[in-house]
């Protein structure tokens, strides 16, 4: 049996309501009016497509050995390198192994997600491999004052396929392939060039899903009525429910787009919907996955039994309700840099990143490893040639020491004004490690008046450095106090 | 057996510029100013100086690398000229550098010169680490400021002594104001403003808890020392003298940061170095002993902490003996009569110097509106780095009793 044997979600924690968006940018464009229901979620200025794939992989793999990827693939349209294995990135990130895997990028389409969940399905398929993890992501940069700017929001999701421990059974696909051009985006350029509306809604949308959808229906011999839930994109409301009316949709299974609680993720936005569909599964409940973006990809799944006693990740109902509103429209926008302040001369330094040390030190940056004394059990981190512990001393006798899912304690804090930051203050300090260790490190998603000496905190995986220069990312961890009542 | 420092070497004479932004004045004119000052206070040409430590950090935006730019300025004899660097040490390892070698019998007489040039940056506060933070350090490190890295203290002392925020504000307010009212009297000083209490608590905020009053200044300058040996400084017609009774460094080994035993509300640096310093110099009871304190506050909060670390205050006590007025210009121990970091600001390498240009005048009886009644021994402190991972040096000079006593 192939199928999904995990899922993990991540939804950025900062939610902008579009009612916000409509008080300060309806002057400019009042039709935005008109969709401005609910609330979308928007990344952190130190987020982006790869570091939320990092965190809905991490939660997909929550209590599952990382050494057993067989690969990893990444899906999206806003990934931050064009040369410069993504997945790789992801694979680091997770610690995964080296040796004898597959990690490939599946981009430029808004249906990279599900094409790569295929593909990864088909591998494992093929007894060629195993244990493929698929994580999807997206963050769309959008003009101020645009439909895209009312839709769009930041998501990922991952999902394990496999042989082992199947929640939901993969049980076919078909696919339409064809050069539908509802938006593009350049090259170098950082905005998609939407046509008009109407067509997109009529002949895309309207169409494009529908004859996919039926294509899969006459290959399986299944009917629209076999299925608990039908998952497809798009943001248009109306036109979502126009689709489940034309194939004869009951509308309580037409999954919800999720305009209201996140808005469109992209390539992540059928998987996004799908975990939304399985986090509610019965086993023998059957499942269509559809996507959108030159063409159509239909996949179907069935849960199993062990749907029943799965638990582990938080998925996207955990991701959703992990949530801060972010009222302030003007720091959307700088999150997203379309407003120029000024950062100070003290934010020009620029040292261009050290790849050869970046090289030797890989696990430690982008999967926080550590290091266990293996005369002592100290744990330290960063990992140093000699152990830290004065009584001990050795030298080189480590084990690993892997951080990234445990638990921190704030032992020191700051807030700095006076560094240059996105977002200031910057805020950063001193964690103690469950199980040991001291991390210096930043905090984000967080609020300095919320901060204390004490509270617990989690690490989640961030832009560290961005290099405009020479167009570099560099990532390591940060550190999201747990607020009260929070998640 | 080592026998430590004491005694060994004299000061002979010293100097220092004002402090300031000079605007006006470059590294090599702002050594040269000190140099000349130095150099009459001893009654010694140049060319009796047989070798020179020079102390700068931040070569990148001051003066260059190398010791190329005080031999260059002072036209110094060809002689040996090494440059030193140890953040905010760096003056007093300059100074460390002259008088060991003088106590080695390599050199006779030798010149410790300290400078900064901060204010050519164009933007306020110590210039920014970029580049100079290394190949890894850069790539996981916060953009942690100065400020960042001291406030982080004031949550982890909070912390520890369960003492609330507000009244660490109060304490550290109480070590501004009685720094700036002795900055007051230093002419040399770059602040000379008296503030108050409710001034340092509502100024804007710098780095949580820190206030911008909590912090110091940011200025230029230079300091120097010229040493030898008691003989030689007899020799020369020098009556009172004063010795060095001790130097210390101790710098952290990532204990700190890295191991689960320190507490986030001391330094671990200074109070070992502080108790080498009173072994060295045969000092019992420095609460009692020690005249004067020049410490390193380049915030507010880091002398607070540094009282308990020099063995001065008890353990969470700092806070109770600041606002007693322990610290005071008339309490028990005057610390930073000259106004410390907070009003000369932190020219880095020339400050350690600049402390101890205070403690010699003050033993001479030279300090003008400031000075205090027959000091006898003072202590400096300086604290590089963050206080999670530092180089703290402590020096004690006093009256010459001819080897005997302290």
């Amino acid at each position: 049996m192939v199928g999904i044997c995990s899922y993990g979600g991540y939804i950025p924690r900062y939610r902008l309501s579009r009612m916000t968006i409509v008080q300060n940018m309806a002057w400019y464009f009042p039709v935005i009016m008109a969709v401005s229901q609910g609330e979308k979620s928007v990344a952190n200025w130190d987020e982006d497509a790869l570091s939320m794939a990092v965190s809905a992989a991490y939660d997909c793999m929550t209590g599952k050995d990382r050494k057993i990827l067989g690969g990893v693939y990444l899906a999206s349209t806003t990934l931050p390198f064009a040369d410069r294995l993504n997945a790789g990135i992801l694979a680091t990130a997770l610690n995964a192994s080296e040796q004898d895997v597959i990690n490939a990028d599946f981009s430029a389409c808004l249906k990279s997600g599900t094409t790569a969940t295929i593909a990864a399905v088909e591998a494992v398929k093929s007894g060629e491999r195993d244990n493929i993890l698929v994580a999807a992501s997206d963050l769309r940069t959008t003009k101020i004052a645009t439909m895209y700017e009312m839709f769009l929001g930041d998501g990922a999701a991952a999902l394990l396929i496999g042989s082992e421990d199947v929640i939901a059974e993969f049980k076919g696909s078909y696919s339409i392939n064809c050069d539908f051009i509802d938006h593009y985006r350049a090259r170098d350029k950082n905005f998609d060039y939407g046509w008009e509306e109407r067509w997109v809604r009529d002949e895309g949308y309207g169409k494009i899903i529908p004859d996919a959808i039926g294509g899969f229906l006459k290959k399986s011999g299944m009917a629209i009525t076999d299925f608990a839930k039908i998952i497809y994109p798009c943001y248009f409301t109306g036109t979502h429910r126009d689709i489940a009316k034309k194939l004869g949709i009951d509308p309580t299974k037409a999954q919800d787009n999720m305009h209201t609680v996140c808005g469109d993720t992209g390539s992540a936005h059928p998987l996004i919907m799908l975990i939304a569909a399985l986090e509610k599964a019965q086993p023998g409940d059957k499942f269509l996955m559809c996507s959108f973006g030159q063409g159509c990809d239909v996949l179907c799944f069935e849960a199993t039994d062990k749907i029943k006693s799965f638990k582990g990740p938080k998925g996207i109902s955990g991701a959703l309700a992990n949530k801060e509103a972010l009222v302030n429209y003007q720091k959307y926008t700088k999150f997203r840099d379309l407003l120029v302040a000024d950062l100070g001369i003290r934010g020009e330094a620029n040292p261009n990143t050290s790849l050869t040390a970046l090289w030797r030190n890989r696990n430690m940056i982008m999967g926080i490893k550590g290091v266990k004394c293996k005369q002592c059990g100290t744990v330290q981190f960063p990992p140093t040639a000699m152990c830290v512990n004065p009584d001990c001393n050795a030298i080189r006798e480590f084990n690993d020491h892997e951080f990234a899912d445990k638990q921190a304690e704030v032992l020191m804090f700051t807030g700095d004004m006076l560094s240059p930051s996105v977002d200031p203050p910057a805020v950063y300090g001193l964690v103690a490690m469950e199980g040991g260790g001291r991390i210096l490190v930043d905090f984000t998603d967080c609020d300095l008046n919320k901060v204390k000496v004490g509270q617990k905190a989690n690490l989640s995986f961030r832009k560290r450095q961005t290099d405009d220069l020479r167009g570099f990312t560099g990532y390591f961890w940060k550190a999201i106090p747990v607020t009260e009542g929070g998640a | 057996m080592a026998s430590g420092i004491k005694d060994k070497v004299a000061i002979i004479g010293m100097g220092c510029t004002k402090f300031g932004e000079r605007w006006d004045k470059g590294a090599d004119d702002l050594m040269l100013d000190a140099f000349q000052e130095a150099l009459a206070d001893a009654g010694i040409d140049k060319n009796q100086i047989q070798a020179a430590w020079f102390g700068n950090c931040f070569d990148e935006v001051a003066v260059g690398k190398s010791a190329l730019p005080a031999s260059l300025s002072l036209r110094l004899n060809n002689i040996a000229v090494t440059r030193v660097e140890n953040f905010c040490a760096s003056g007093t390892e300059a100074f460390r550098g002259a008088v060991y070698a003088v106590a080695s019998g390599a050199y006779d007489i030798a010149l410790a010169i300290g400078v900064e040039k901060l204010k050519d940056i164009g933007y306020g506060g110590l210039p920014e680490f970029g580049s100079a933070m290394g190949s890894l350090t850069g790539q996981w490190f916060p953009n942690m400021t100065a400020p960042g890295g001291f406030a982080m203290l004031a949550s982890g002392y909070s912390s520890k002594y369960k003492i609330d925020i507000s009244e660490i504000k109060r304490a550290m307010a109480h070590v501004s104001v009685k720094s700036h009212a002795n900055g007051v009297k230093s002419p040399k000083a770059h602040l000379r403003k008296a503030v108050t209490e409710e001034q340092v608590l509502n100024s804007p905020m710098v780095a949580y808890p820190l206030g911008l009053f909590d912090c110091c200044g940011v200025s230029d300058g230079s300091a120097c020392a010229i040493v030898t040996t008691p003989e030689i400084a007899r020799s020369l017609g020098k009556k009172d003298l004063i010795s060095v009774k001790a130097l210390q460094l101790s710098l952290s080994n990532g204990q700190e940061f890295q191991y689960h035993t320190w507490d986030g509300a001391h330094f671990v640096t200074t109070s070992k170095a502080s108790k080498q310093a009173y072994e060295e110099a045969g000092i019992k009871n420095p609460r009692k002993e020690i005249s004067l304190m020049e410490v390193h506050d380049c915030f507010s909060i880091t002398e607070l902490v540094t009282m308990e670390d020099l063995h001065i205050s008890e353990r969470g006590k700092a806070p109770k003996d600041i606002m007693d007025g322990f610290y005071d210009a008339d309490g028990k121990i005057p610390c930073q009569i000259d106004g410390g970091l907070k009003c000369f600001g932190h020219p880095i390498g020339a400050s350690g110097l600049r402390m101890l240009y205070e403690i010699y005048n003050q033993i001479l009886g030279r300090a003008g509106e400031r000075q205090l009644k027959d000091p006898k021994l003072g202590l400096t402190h300086n604290l590089g780095g963050f206080p999670l991972m530092n180089v703290c040096s402590v020096a004690i000079v006093g009256r010459y009793n001819g080897g005997k006593g302290v």
